[in-house]
């Protein structure tokens, strides 16, 4: 679904990408509008519980529809990769597809076709999950299958090397064929001194080449394991039913290995600004961004996740914000104009802006005026008004998350993958609500420093190719 | 945005395609405790499909007007998409800055959409916003206000976009397709427009295109959500009532779709964009579900079609490789496509034609279209019922395909009556006609 208005879609993209914002929400002691409307009804019951073998069931009822949404989520992402090993996480979420001891290669994926399912996979930079989308009575057989493949995955070098290509393909897709995302790469690449996220999730092309079978097996020994993992399942479907079928499929899983927890190398104090320029024949629209290091909602100090959230929304959250207002409706000087905040990560993460000249103007005078609306927000603060305005809007729409068990799935997974706990997710709202214009502006001088920053350049080539 | 989006790699890109196939329908005696649609007319005469559902406190509206980007005049292509991006840039009394606080204070999600055929939209609002949500939609409905700064500032959001299409080898394929499967007809016009033609559209041409297209004769409304009927039939006078009685519709010709011409686009860019065309059939086909069938065999299953097993499983071909039926009020056509890098792009057109030519030989196998036919039946209500918005634009769709409220029962019956026979005789005519193939990308020496 394309929505018209982008700040919509970007808030419910970072609740895809597993940003602590809660479903379901809590009385409030002050009633907004957002309140009144948790009152007239409940987000779902969420049950959690843990099997012997320490994997984590979280069961989120939903019974508008026959429908159930299955997932497996694990605690093993591109940033914990072994160094000269990028990709590994995301080849090793494409290989599992490949067959086990006792299913044939693809034999999982035509079961799911086989009853009108959906399924698909995907890599972060801190956790890969699966999920399957059927009826009822299939959950049984998914958990069956995705508790095989936990253990028992089988690898041929004939099923793996075309599978190699595959990603390479998939890199050339959506990476080597868009120079904007070359430049998010190598911008990326130098906000993150010392720590992995700035390695891409994909992987450098030069890299995913030499990937080979025993790269992936040491990659799954040594994260897929039941310990290590989360069970998420969404739908109409009742809480001991779910008890019962997973004792019974994944109750059987051996512990594998021990990950502990995830050390990372961790970034030294940000000393240098940092300028990224790329230019390239195909860029036909100029562009202009800059990352911050910023904490995510695992390492922020308590509190101050949530204010960045308010401030992307106020200085660049859509087209009544700050910056879009000054530059793109008054100055005139940019066509678009934003910022954002990508608050779930493990470890610290990025506050973004960007911005996009028009015919007439420059990078420079759209980085000169973004300068000045930071300056200007720094110097003289937010308004209550445009914070409580932003509260309520954020809070609507993680009401609004209710309406899809995917999302919900991906919600509760994402955040307990991040370091939150269910509690965490359902206080969203609470937490949100007291976030204060002074909260807001100590985070916005605490972090939009320069000096914390990378800034990118996107330019059409001088020359011809 | 894309920074985040870059944040999560999945397996396999969902084409976006499936936006192409029209919405078939619900599968719905699995469906009865969750999906009880009412037929219902309001007092002013706008009919619309309703489901209650108070589960979460929201509710969807959709709706669709026939029109579409056929009805852009001839020079000012594009202003039915531009339309999507002003009809929230102010209406009646408020201007575009007040207007979008208004929006962005109520929460609602909304969209619009300008597709070959229709100009559809909806939005989502919290119950305990739905008045103030419906005034807001009625206004951007009946009242917009086109204002000249924020209509010349989405015109210049559009114009970037343009120029961004002139070097992004999908845009380059598309066009290139768009243009030699639908040769001289509206169709192979750019529903996003032109440099040239964007520049041209004023707000008068807003104003026109609405005068002409928005109108109860040509409009279809489907709500989903916590909202009663008598709630409902309230809504749709306010919001719809004051709309024109009769479109005034430009007619648009039937094309037969000819293919058989190849071309490549030049463009140095490391993979290389391929899409195949061949002649198709409309959606009130008699051969639609066995031609829908054969297709799910050829490259409409996502991990599971001979396409996926050729190109991508036993070769590595490419990432993603597809195909599907395209399904327009004037012309329908088959379509088939992937991206490879430029020196393996002749070899995956290869197996491509080749699939597609065993196919119009052979057709499926028995057990092929048994699987098909299972899933088929069992993957709408998980694809298309898991959330209010979905159902509210399956309501549209079946009242736009002309369906009949009755026509979700017969669905699974005409997907099982489809025989081996009927299935082979359809994939000899889909896929046994000389294909168009465009490439985009570097040409191999």
């Amino acid at each position: 679904m394309t929505l018209k208005n982008s700040r919509v879609a970007l808030f419910s993209l970072a609740l895809m990408a597993g940003v602590a914002a809660a479903p379901q929400l809590q009385m409030a002691s002050h009633t907004t509008g957002a309140a009144q409307a948790a009152e007239e009804k409940m987000g779902p019951e969420v049950t959690s519980f843990f099997l012997e073998n320490g994997l984590q069931v979280v069961v989120i009822p939903d019974r508008r529809a026959p429908v159930v949404t299955h997932m497996v989520w694990y605690r093993a992402g591109s940033a914990d990769e072994p160094p000269g090993k990028s990709g590994i996480a995301h080849y090793l979420e494409h290989l599992m597809f490949k067959g086990t001891k006792t299913t044939a290669n693809g034999e999982f994926s035509s079961r799911v076709a086989a009853i009108g399912g959906q399924e698909n996979a995907f890599t972060s930079t801190d956790y890969t999950g699966y999920f399957q989308r059927v009826t009822p009575a299939a959950l049984e057989e998914m958990m069956t299958l995705e508790a095989d493949r936990m253990e028992n995955l089988v690898l041929t070098d004939e099923l793996i090397i075309p599978e190699r290509d595959v990603v390479q393909e998939e890199r050339n897709s959506r990476t080597e064929n868009n120079p904007g995302s070359l430049l998010r790469e190598a911008m990326a690449a130098t906000l993150y001194q010392n720590h992995p996220y700035g390695i891409p999730i994909i992987g450098w092309q030069h890299e995913v080449n030499s990937l080979d079978k025993d790269d992936a097996i040491a990659f799954y020994d040594k994260f897929y394991t039941p310990n290590n993992a989360i069970l998420v399942v969404a739908g109409d479907v009742e809480v001991e039913t779910v008890r019962t079928l997973a004792q019974k499929t994944y109750g059987k899983v051996k512990r594998r290995a021990e990950p502990g927890k995830r050390m990372r190398p961790t970034e030294p104090p940000p000393r240098a600004a940092r300028r990224v320029v790329m230019e390239d024949a195909r860029v036909r629209t100029p562009s202009y961004q800059r990352l911050y290091l910023v904490p995510s909602y695992n390492t922020a100090e308590p509190g101050e996740a949530e204010a960045l959230e308010v401030l992307g929304d106020v200085l660049g959250g859509g087209s009544t914000s700050r910056m879009y207002k000054s530059l793109v409706i008054e100055q005139k000087i940019a066509t678009s104009a934003g910022s954002w905040y990508q608050g779930g990560a493990l470890d610290d993460t990025s506050f973004g802006i960007y911005g996009a000249p028009t015919d007439k103007t420059s990078l420079e005078q759209v980085e000169a005026a973004t300068d000045k609306e930071i300056a200007k927000l720094l110097e003289s603060g937010v308004t209550e008004d445009e914070v409580e305005q932003t509260k309520s809007r954020l809070i609507k729409q993680a009401i609004f998350s209710q309406d899809s068990q995917s999302t919900l799935a991906r919600i509760y997974g994402g955040s307990l993958m991040l370091g939150s706990t269910i509690e965490d997710v359902q206080a969203w709202p609470d937490r949100l609500r007291a976030v204060t214009p002074e909260a807001v502006n100590k985070v916005a001088r605490k972090y939009l420093k320069l000096k914390r920053s990378v800034t990118g350049y996107l330019s059409p080539a001088k020359q011809e190719g | 945005m894309k920074a985040i989006a870059s944040l999560i790699l999945p397996k396999s890109a969902q084409v976006a395609l499936v936006g192409l196939v029209t919405v078939v329908a619900v599968q719905w005696t699995s469906l009865a405790h969750a999906v009880d649609i009412k037929e219902i007319t309001s007092p002013g005469g706008i009919k619309a499909l309703l489901v209650e559902d108070y589960t979460v406190p929201l509710i969807a509206v959709s709706f669709s007007f026939k029109g579409g980007s056929t009805q852009d005049m001839p020079g000012k292509e594009g202003t039915a998409k531009l339309l999507t991006n002003t009809l929230d840039e102010g209406a009646g009394d408020i201007e575009s800055q007040q207007f979008q606080t208004r929006l962005q204070d109520n929460g609602m999600t909304y969209q619009f959409n300008a597709g070959y055929d229709g100009f559809s939209g909806g939005i989502k609002t919290l119950r305990s916003d739905r008045e103030d949500g419906f005034e807001l939609l009625r206004l951007m409905l009946n009242e917009p206000r086109f204002d000249v700064e924020p209509v010349e500032r989405m015109k210049a959001s559009r114009l970037r976009g343009l120029r961004g299409q002139e070097t992004n080898p999908r845009s380059l394929a598309s066009k290139a397709h768009r243009e030699l499967v639908f040769a001289g007809h509206p169709y192979s016009r750019p529903t996003d427009g032109t440099i040239e033609t964007m520049q041209a559209i004023t707000p008068a041409d807003l104003r026109d295109y609405i005068g002409r297209v928005f109108a109860k004769d040509s409009l279809v409304v489907g709500i989903v959500g916590a909202i009663s009927e008598k709630e409902t039939l309230e809504m749709l006078d306010k919001v719809f009532g004051a709309l024109p009685a009769k479109a005034k519709l430009k007619p648009v010709p039937e094309i037969k779709v000819e293919t058989g011409e190849n071309r490549h686009v030049e463009f140095d860019t490391p993979q290389t964009n391929i899409r195949v065309a061949l002649p198709g059939i409309k959606r009130d086909d008699d051969a639609f579900f066995a031609g829908y069938l054969a297709n799910y065999v050829l490259g409409g299953g996502s991990f599971s079609s001979r396409l996926y097993n050729e190109v991508r499983e036993k070769r590595g071909l490419a990432y993603g490789v597809y195909s599907y039926l395209a399904t327009y009020d004037h012309a329908g056509f088959v379509g088939a496509g992937s991206a490879t890098r430029a020196d393996r792009a002749k070899q995956t057109v290869d197996v491509i034609l080749g699939e597609i030519e065993r196919m119009a030989k052979e057709g499926p196998t028995a057990e092929e279209l048994e699987k098909a036919k299972k899933y088929i039946k069992g993957s709408y209500a998980i694809a298309n019922l898991d959330t209010s918005s979905k159902i509210a634009s399956v309501l549209v769709a079946i009242q736009d395909s002309d369906l009949g409220i009755d026509y979700i029962d017969r669905r699974a019956k005409y997907i099982e009556s489809v025989t081996l026979e009927d299935a082979k005789r359809i994939s000899a005519k889909l896929f046994g006609g000389k294909p168009s193939v465009i490439t985009v990308g570097r040409s191999i020496k």
